[in-house]
Order: C-alpha cells, then sequence, then structure tokens
C-alpha cells in the first residue's frame, strides 16, 4: 500500500497533518501500537524540519507486511553539514521556531532513534530525501 | 495517578469538554520544548508545558499522551481544545509555574520521568 502527503510550507499549524493521517491508518491496518508511535515521530520530526527548513515537501509511505517506509523529499536549501545537523542539540532552527517549541536540535536524531533504518540524500540547492525504514514485527 | 489526584495535587481545572475519568497518569514530563518530549517521555505520562500552540496537541496525539497541563496560568486557544477532544485528550491549567507543579506532582508520588538513557 502506498499513501502520498504534500506537506505545505507556509503553514507551521499544519505540520503534523500528514504524520496525524498516517497514524490513524496504520491503526486501521491493525499495526502494533509501539510501531505506530515510532512511524508517527519520525515523520512528524520530518515534517517539521521540512516546514521549517524547507518550504514543505512531499511524504510518500509505502507499507508492506513486515516493513513501513517513509521517504520525505524536499526542494529547500540541503544540509551543509549532516554529521553537525545530527548531533543531539544542535540545531540551525530561528529563534521563531524555538518559541513554537522547536528547534531543540533534536529533530535528526529523534527521527534517526525512531527508525531501525535511516538514509540522507542531500546538497546544497539539491534539496533533501529522507528515507527511513520501519520493521513491522509481525506480519498483520 | 487518577487526573482528579493529579487535578489536586497541582491545583489544576481540567477544561471543560476534555474531561475522562479512565486515565492513570504513572510518570510526568514539564517541557516546551516538543522535540525533547518525543526524545524522552514514556507511556502513560503527564506533559506539563507553558508552550500554547497546536504543535503541543499535535504531539500529544502522536505520542499517545493522554494529559496535558498548561501552566503559568496560559489558556489554551479554542481550535487546541477541538483537537483535544477529537483526539481524547485531557487539557488542565493550574496557575503555578513548571518548577513548582512539577514539585507538587513528585511530592504527591508521580516519581517516574523519561525512558530514556541519557549519555
Amino acid at each position: 500500500m502506498k499513501y502520498h502527503y504534500e506537506v505545505p510550507g507556509d503553514d507551521f499549524s499544519r505540520a503534523g497533518n500528514a504524520s496525524a493521517e498516517m497514524k490513524k491508518t496504520l491503526q486501521r491496518l491493525g499495526i502494533p501500537a509501539s510501531v505506530i508511535k515510532r512511524t508517527a515521530v519520525a515523520m512528524y520530526e520530518a515534517e517539521i524540519n521540512m516546514v521549517v527548513h524547507a518550504g514543505g515537501g512531499e511524504a510518500d509511505i509505502t507499507i508492506e507486511p513486515n516493513l513501513i517506509t517513509i521517504e520525505m523529499t524536499d526542494h529547500g536549501p540541503g544540509i551543509p553539514d549532516l554529521a553537525q545537523a545530527m548531533q543531539d542539540g544542535w540545531s540551525s532552527a530561528p529563534d521563531l521556531v524555538r518559541e513554537l517549541g522547536f528547534g531543540a536540535g533534536m529533530g535528526l536524531p529523534n527521527m534517526k532513534r525512531n527508525s531501525d533504518e535511516m538514509t540522507i540524500e542531500t546538497g546544497p540547492d539539491k534539496g533533501t530525501k529522507v528515507t527511513m525504514k520501519i520493521h513491522v514485527p509481525e506480519a498483520f | 495517578m487518577t487526573i482528579q489526584e493529579v487535578q489536586h495535587a497541582i491545583e489544576a481545572e481540567v477544561v471543560p469538554g476534555t474531561e475522562r475519568s479512565d486515565v492513570t497518569i504513572l510518570s510526568a514530563c514539564g517541557a516546551d520544548l516538543m522535540s525533547d518530549v518525543m526524545a524522552f517521555v514514556k507511556d502513560q505520562v503527564l506533559l506539563m508545558t507553558g508552550l500554547i500552540n497546536i504543535q503541543v496537541i499535535r504531539t500529544a496525539n502522536l505520542m499517545d499522551i493522554q494529559a496535558i497541563c498548561f501552566v503559568r496560568g496560559k489558556k489554551p486557544s479554542q481550535d487546541m481544545i477541538d483537537m483535544a477532544k477529537e483526539n481524547d485528550i485531557v487539557l488542565m491549567c493550574t496557575r503555578l509555574p513548571l518548577f513548582l507543579a512539577c514539585g507538587k506532582l513528585y511530592e504527591a508520588g508521580v516519581r517516574q520521568g523519561g525512558v530514556r538513557k541519557i549519555d
């Protein structure tokens, strides 16, 4: 099963809508609650990043019997120093974002922590594609 | 701890329309940064925060957090209340600052914090 969502870049209040929809879908499919939470958090952090840094993007989710794959693609400025961005607490978010409760430098680490595999393709002016894979322990 | 016991401990009022009697609180988290909430909280947790925006409710929903208390006299907006109702999340408000709310809840017996070991 494949699901596609547009993540609007101009409205912070709508960031997370796609993750909430995905959570409902996974609940309907009877996926274990722990897997749903990991998927929802990983995708939500990616959505927030897209809105904060890249002017929005697209989310594509593929659900297979034992695997959930989340692909988050944007056309933003890319991540200049990926190793630095992966560190807990390192953030390039503006103060306005911190006032909204994000920009703690936990976004990418949270995404990695909640995925079984995470790959990032990024480059200056190429945008960023984050692929996260989450294993589903039992077939459903 | 029941919501009623939490209310008593931290001098909180439940936002009308978000009441639930079946929620049990085993741990708590005091934070204004939602990414930190997502990094550290565990199950059956009460989120105490001074942050007022829709992403607080969104974070709680995605993390299966069933109760939130807004501190320092802050009040949630109508869109926050509506989203909380839709997702069965109890909203409370207290005039206490975050530090005192956490302290009083700890004193009342909620002693568990986050689940992840911090290196």
